[in-house]
C-alpha cells in the first residue's frame, strides 16, 4: 500500500471505514497501481479478501505484491485470499465440463443474461465460517475490472445488478467494503461503458479517477488523481469534496503532490 | 403542538420550497448527477411529509432501509411505510420473500388504493426503475398512480398523490428523460457552484405558464433545509435607508412628458403613409393642368439604343 495515499484517503489499515464502496476509474491512463494498493491495504489490515481478477495473472499481483510487502501466495494458502484468476479460467469453462455453474459460465452461454454464478462465486467465498473464532476482521471484494465484462458481452444493466447483489451481500449485510475499477473510455462513444460508470458512481462512497495529463506523456508527472467524497459518514464534513493531485509512480512507491509543485520542477 | 404545526412553525421561505414542490400533487422529479447528489433532498420531502400527517410509502432500490432511515428520528421513521427492494430485487434468492411483481407491482398496487388520506410515495430511484422497465410501462404506471386523485368518479375519496421520483440525469438518454419531463407536475434540478448546491425549480400549474426559479440551499444533517441567499431570485431590492431614492426623471433637457395640447395635436396628426378617404379623393381627382405625362426624347445619332448592352460596355 502507499503510505501517501493512505495520508490523502486519512485512513489507515487499522481504522479503515467498513461498509464502503470505492470506484477506481482511470481515463487515458493506467490505473492499475490503485488496485495493488488497495490489495495490499486490505491484506494488512487482515481482511478477508475475494479477488475476481480479470485482466492479468495470479504471478503479476504476487510480484507487485511483493514490492508493496505483503506475500499472495501465502495469503492464500492461510485462507485470507480467495483469487479467482479470469485468464486461466475462462479456458476451464470452454474446455472442461463442470457440473456445477462456473463463475464465469456467461462466455458458454449464447445469451447470458445476468452474472448470478459469479455473484454466487463472491458470496460463497466471503461468508463467514462458522468455526467460532472470526479469524478476519471483514471481507472486502476486490474486482479488477468491469470494463472488461462489458466486452465478454454483458449488458452494462446485468453489471450493475452483480454489483448491487456485491453490494447488498458484501456492504450491507457482511459491513465489508468493495473497490472495483472501471475504465473510462473518455471521447469514444461508448455508451454502455458510461452508464456503467455513471450508474457506479452514484452508489459508490468514494471515487478516486485518475487521469493522463491533458498534455501529453510526461516523465516526472505519471498523471493526477481525482479524490471525490460522496454520501460521507458524517453529512458535515467533507460534504461531495474534490480533490485533485498529480502523482509519480516509483518502483515500489508512488508519491503525491499538488499540483505543479512536482519535486522536477521545483 | 402537533408535529404537523411545529413543522408550519419553520421559517417562511423554507415553507415557500418544500410545500411548494409538494403542494402540487403528482410527480416531483429530482433530478441529480454524480457532482451533487439529490438523495438528502429526497429525504428532506418525505420528512416533511411525514410532519405533515401524510402518508409516506418509499419504494427502496437503490440503498438498504437502514441507509435510508439514518438522520431520521424514530417519530418521522415510525411513519414511513417502507418497501425493500434493495437486497433482492431480481429474487435472485429464490425465495419469495420479495413483493410478487417486484417494484413494478408495488408501484401498481398504490394505484388501487381507496383512503381519503393524502399520501406521498418516494421511490428511490426512479433511474433504477427505468434502467430495469421499459419505458412506456414505467411512465404509464407513474400515470396512474400520480394522477388517481383527478380521475372522474372517485375524485371525492381519494386524497392527493405526490410521487417524488429522484432521477439521475448522466444514466439516461434525452428521450426517457423527456418523457419523464412531460409527465412531471414539478422538476428540480440539483446543480451548484463550489460549495454551495443549487435548485432550480420548474413548475407546471394547471392552465397556467410553468414557472421557474432558482433557489440556493443546503441540507442540515437532520434532514431540514436551510435556505440561503446566494443568487435567489426572490431577494429583497436593494435599498440603503440613509440614501434617499433619486428620481432621475428630474432636471432634464428634454420633455418626457406630453400636455394635453400636445397630446391633441399628435393624434389628430395624419400620417404621410397613411391611406384615408381624402388621400384616396385625391388621387382619384384629376390633376388640373396635366392630364397625362410625356417623356419626349430625340435619339443622338451615336446613340446605340441596344436593350441587351445599354451602358455599351460589354464584349460582345
Amino acid at each position: 500500500m502507499f503510505v501517501e495515499l493512505n495520508n490523502l484517503l486519512n485512513t489507515t489499515p487499522d481504522r479503515a471505514e467498513q461498509g464502503k464502496l470505492t470506484l477506481l476509474c482511470d481515463a487515458k491512463t493506467d490505473g492499475s497501481f490503485l488496485v495493488h494498493h488497495f490489495l495490499s491495504f486490505y491484506l494488512k489490515a487482515n481482511c478477508k479478501v475475494c479477488f475476481v481478477a480479470l485482466i492479468q495473472s495470479f504471478s503479476h499481483y504476487s510480484i507487485v505484491g511483493q514490492k508493496l510487502g505483503v506475500s499472495l501466495t501465502m495469503a492464500r494458502e492461510r485462507g485470507q485470499l480467495v483469487f479467482l484468476e479470469g485468464l486461466k479460467s475462462a479456458v476451464d469453462v470452454v474446455f472442461q465440463a463442470q457440473k456445477e455453474p462456473h463463475p464465469l459460465q456467461f462466455l458458454r452461454e449464447a445469451n447470458a443474461g445476468n452474472l448470478k454464478p459469479l455473484f454466487e462465486f463472491v458470496r460463497e467465498a466471503l461468508k463467514p465460517i462458522d468455526s467460532g473464532e472470526a479469524r478476519w476482521t471483514y471481507p472486502v471484494l476486490l474486482v479488477d475490472d468491469l470494463s472488461v465484462l462489458l466486452s465478454l458481452g454483458m449488458g452494462a444493466v446485468a453489471v450493475l445488478d452483480f454489483i448491487h447483489y456485491c453490494r447488498a451481500t458484501v456492504c450491507w449485510e457482511l459491513k465489508g467494503n468493495m473497490v472495483v475499477l472501471v475504465h473510462d473510455s473518455g471521447d469514444a462513444e461508448d455508451e454502455e461503458n458510461d452508464i456503467l460508470l455513471n450508474g457506479l458512481s452514484h452508489q459508490s462512497h468514494l471515487i478516486l479517477r485518475a487521469e493522463g495529463l491533458a498534455t501529453g506523456f510526461c516523465r516526472d508527472v505519471h498523471g493526477q488523481l481525482r479524490i471525490l467524497w460522496r454520501r460521507p459518514s458524517q453529512p458535515t464534513v467533507h460534504r461531495d469534496q474534490s480533490f485533485t493531485y498529480q502523482y509519480k509512480i516509483q518502483d515500489k512507491s508512488v508519491s503525491f503532490f499538488a499540483k505543479g509543485m512536482s519535486p522536477a520542477v521545483l | 403542538m402537533t408535529p404537523s404545526e411545529g413543522a408550519r412553525a419553520g421559517t417562511g421561505r423554507e415553507l415557500e420550497m418544500l410545500d411548494s414542490l409538494l403542494a402540487l400533487g403528482g410527480l416531483v422529479l429530482l433530478r441529480d448527477s454524480v457532482e451533487w447528489e439529490g438523495r438528502s433532498l429526497l429525504k428532506a420531502l418525505v420528512k416533511k411529509s411525514a410532519l405533515c400527517g401524510e402518508q409516506v410509502h418509499i419504494l427502496g432500490c437503490e440503498v438498504s432501509e437502514e441507509e435510508f432511515r439514518e438522520g431520521f428520528d424514530s417519530d418521522i421513521n415510525n411513519r414511513l411505510v417502507y418497501h425493500d427492494f434493495f437486497r433482492d430485487p431480481l429474487n435472485w434468492s429464490k425465495t419469495e420473500e420479495a413483493f410478487p411483481g417486484g417494484p413494478l407491482g408495488a408501484l401498481r398496487a398504490m394505484c388501487k388504493r381507496t383512503d381519503p388520506v393524502p399520501v406521498t410515495i418516494a421511490l428511490d430511484s426512479l433511474s433504477w426503475l427505468l434502467l430495469r422497465l421499459p419505458c412506456t410501462t414505467l411512465c404509464q404506471a407513474l400515470h396512474a398512480v400520480s394522477h388517481q386523485d383527478s380521475c372522474p368518479g372517485d375524485s371525492s375519496s381519494v386524497g392527493k398523490v405526490s410521487v417524488l421520483g429522484l432521477l439521475h440525469e448522466e444514466l439516461h438518454g434525452p428521450g426517457p428523460v423527456g418523457a419523464l419531463s412531460s409527465l412531471a407536475q414539478t422538476e428540480v434540478t440539483l446543480g451548484g457552484t463550489t460549495g454551495q448546491a443549487s435548485a432550480h425549480i420548474l413548475c407546471r400549474r394547471p392552465r397556467q405558464r410553468p414557472t421557474d426559479q432558482t433557489q440556493w440551499f443546503s441540507i442540515l444533517p437532520d434532514f431540514s433545509l436551510d435556505l440561503q441567499e446566494g443568487l435567489s431570485v426572490e431577494s429583497q431590492p436593494y435599498s440603503d435607508p440613509h440614501i434617499p431614492p433619486v428620481d432621475p426623471t428630474t432636471h432634464l433637457t428634454f420633455n418626457l412628458h406630453l400636455s394635453k395640447k400636445e397630446r391633441e395635436a399628435r393624434d389628430s396628426l395624419i400620417l404621410p403613409f397613411q391611406f384615408s378617404s381624402e388621400k384616396q379623393q385625391a388621387l382619384l381627382r384629376p390633376r388640373p393642368g396635366q392630364a397625362t405625362s410625356h417623356i419626349f426624347y430625340e435619339p443622338d445619332a451615336y446613340d446605340d439604343l441596344d436593350q441587351e448592352d445599354p451602358d455599351d460596355d460589354l464584349d460582345i
